[in-house]
């Protein structure tokens, strides 16, 4: 993927979640490589210090911070380090999302129900909740929420997660209108079926298991993190300068079936 | 930064090129390096935007073509190939709006026309593009739909009913293409600053000042952004995207 072909986020400071693995990751070394500083943020220090080694060679200059976004004290403490660093907060990459145990609903648990909630749709109303007065005291930003294809439709055994997912879509959607004439624009991109540490664990790990992904997508393979991180930029760019609460699909037809 | 693209080495088309959200689509494609076939029933417009192009050093032509005749259709995508050699992105802009009517009192040839441009001109651009592409094994397309292929808004059943139209033909596409190297999308552009949404507020049809008041980004778009958001639909780096109606829309669909 060489296209965009300038450094089109020179200057720019980008604070993302979820940088540990997969999208986060893909797109950490993205945002790098087109001129980003970058706050890299995940509850995995070793995986976020992988990141940020990854993120050096490519140019970037990265600060990892651990924080569960799940606390609203750690979320404070990892945006307040990014702006003493890099002294403003242009572009918000909410990433962090965690799968669900595969069950029908009535063999789910309330603890789990509580879990999946939390970490990917408080998640990200914590974090928004407290990057959007700093954008807003620093002249505008721009934030992109991480949904889901299961944000759009049904899957079997996944109420839990389609739930949440369906949840950051409608935050998106309401955060962005709340913002949309105060220079802060907010969309969310839906990863399809991307090969990722989340999908091996959905699909059992097994080449069967990948086959069996691989025949349900109309593109006829997987998509990459990186096809997720080109979705990303997109939105963080100026040239989604029209793009307000929209959730992109990136999903290789997946939901339009 | 204004993300930059390069798509040196290849060939686009636009209908719809002659002005508006068109023209800024194929001005910024040439000057992203592709060779660029304009399009549009209104040959003296799209040749003096060829002609503005070779002036500045890129490459493309011009043809007339009215996209409600599907043998003007054929000859404009076979004037592209023979031009060029390929044909690896087009953009299906060319359409029109009605003017507003209670749905009880549309006439059937308003109808008509407008489907015959708005919703069969996409099907016939798509289908001769696809013969191109098919053979190639390789190209994307987008499809311009628009917010009224998402929602509602009294007196405009033709149109909303032809953009929705476009959706669910995108939609049926990109899956018969996915697997067969031919990318199919459609973006949905909102108010956009073009010579249609001027003309329906110089026909009463569109309030400008209420139209901005409703719109949650409070002004309109511009034809350049919906440039910017085709080539990225263009673009390698959205290879995984499929069968996606784009909103584009300064978050009226949003709300």
């Amino acid at each position: 993927m060489t296209n965009p072909t300038n450094p089109t986020f020179e200057g720019k400071v980008v604070f993302l979640t979820g940088a540990g693995n997969g999208i986060g990751r893909a797109t950490a070394v993205a945002f790098a490589r087109a001129g980003a500083s970058l706050a890299l943020v995940d509850i995995d220090e070793a995986a976020t210090e992988k990141t940020a080694q990854l993120v050096v060679e490519a140019g970037g200059k990265p600060i990892g911070l651990r924080a569960d976004v799940r606390s609203e004290a750690d979320i404070k403490a990892a945006l307040g380090k990014t702006v003493r660093e890099f002294d403003k907060l242009d572009i918000a990459f909410n990433n962090v999302g965690r799968d669900q145990r595969v069950a029908p609903l009535a063999d789910s648990t309330e603890e789990e129900w509580r879990f999946i909630y939390d970490v990917n749709v408080t998640s990200m109303f914590l974090c928004m909740r407290n990057e959007i007065p700093i954008m807003l005291e620093k002249g505008g930003g721009v934030i992109v929420n991480t949904a889901s294809g299961a944000g759009l439709i049904g899957i079997k055994g996944t109420a839990m997660y389609a739930t949440a997912k369906h949840a950051v879509v409608g935050l998106t959607r309401s955060a962005a209108l709340d913002y949309a004439d105060k220079g802060i624009r907010i969309n969310a991109v839906a990863p399809g079926i991307i090969e990722t540490d989340m999908m091996r664990r959905v699909s059992g790990g097994t080449e069967e298991g990948r086959a069996n992904m691989v025949a349900e997508e109309p593109i006829g393979r997987l998509g990459q993190p990186e096809e997720i991180a080109s979705a990303v930029l997109w939105l963080a760019s100026e040239g989604s300068s029209f793009a307000i609460g929209t959730t992109l699909v990136v999903d290789g037809g997946h939901t339009i079936r | 930064m204004e993300p930059q693209y390069d798509f040196g080495g290849q060939a686009a088309l636009v209908t719809g090129a002659a002005s508006g959200m068109g023209l800024a689509t194929a001005i910024a494609f040439a000057k992203a390096g592709a060779a660029v076939t304009l399009a549009d029933i209104d040959l003296d417009a799209v040749k003096k935007a060829r002609d503005q192009l070779l002036a500045d050093g890129h490459r493309a032509i011009a043809v007339r073509c009215d996209v409600s005749d599907e043998s003007d259709v054929e000859a404009m995508v076979a004037a592209a190939v023979d031009a060029f050699g390929r044909l690896d992105m087009a953009f299906n802009s060319a359409g029109i709006q009605s003017p507003a009517t209670d749905a009880a009192d549309e006439s059937a040839e308003v109808f008509d026309r407008v489907n015959a441009i708005n919703l069969r001109g996409v099907w016939a651009s798509m289908k001769h593009e696809l013969r191109q592409m098919r053979q190639q094994g390789s190209g994307a397309i987008v499809n311009c739909s628009s917010l009224g292929g998402l929602v509602g808004n009294p007196g405009r059943s033709a149109y909303h009913g032809s953009k929705h139209g476009v959706i669910g033909m995108t939609r049926s596409a990109a899956l018969e293409y996915a697997s067969r190297g031919v990318r199919i999308n459609a973006i949905c552009p909102g108010t956009i600053d073009t010579p249609m949404v001027q003309s329906m507020v110089e026909s009463g049809d569109l309030d400008l000042d209420e139209c901005i008041a409703a719109l949650p980004i409070g002004r309109l778009g511009t034809a350049d952004e919906i440039a910017s958001s085709v080539l990225w639909l263009c673009s390698p780096g959205a290879a995984f995207v499929v069968g996606v109606a784009l909103p584009v829309d300064g978050g009226w669909t949003a709300q």
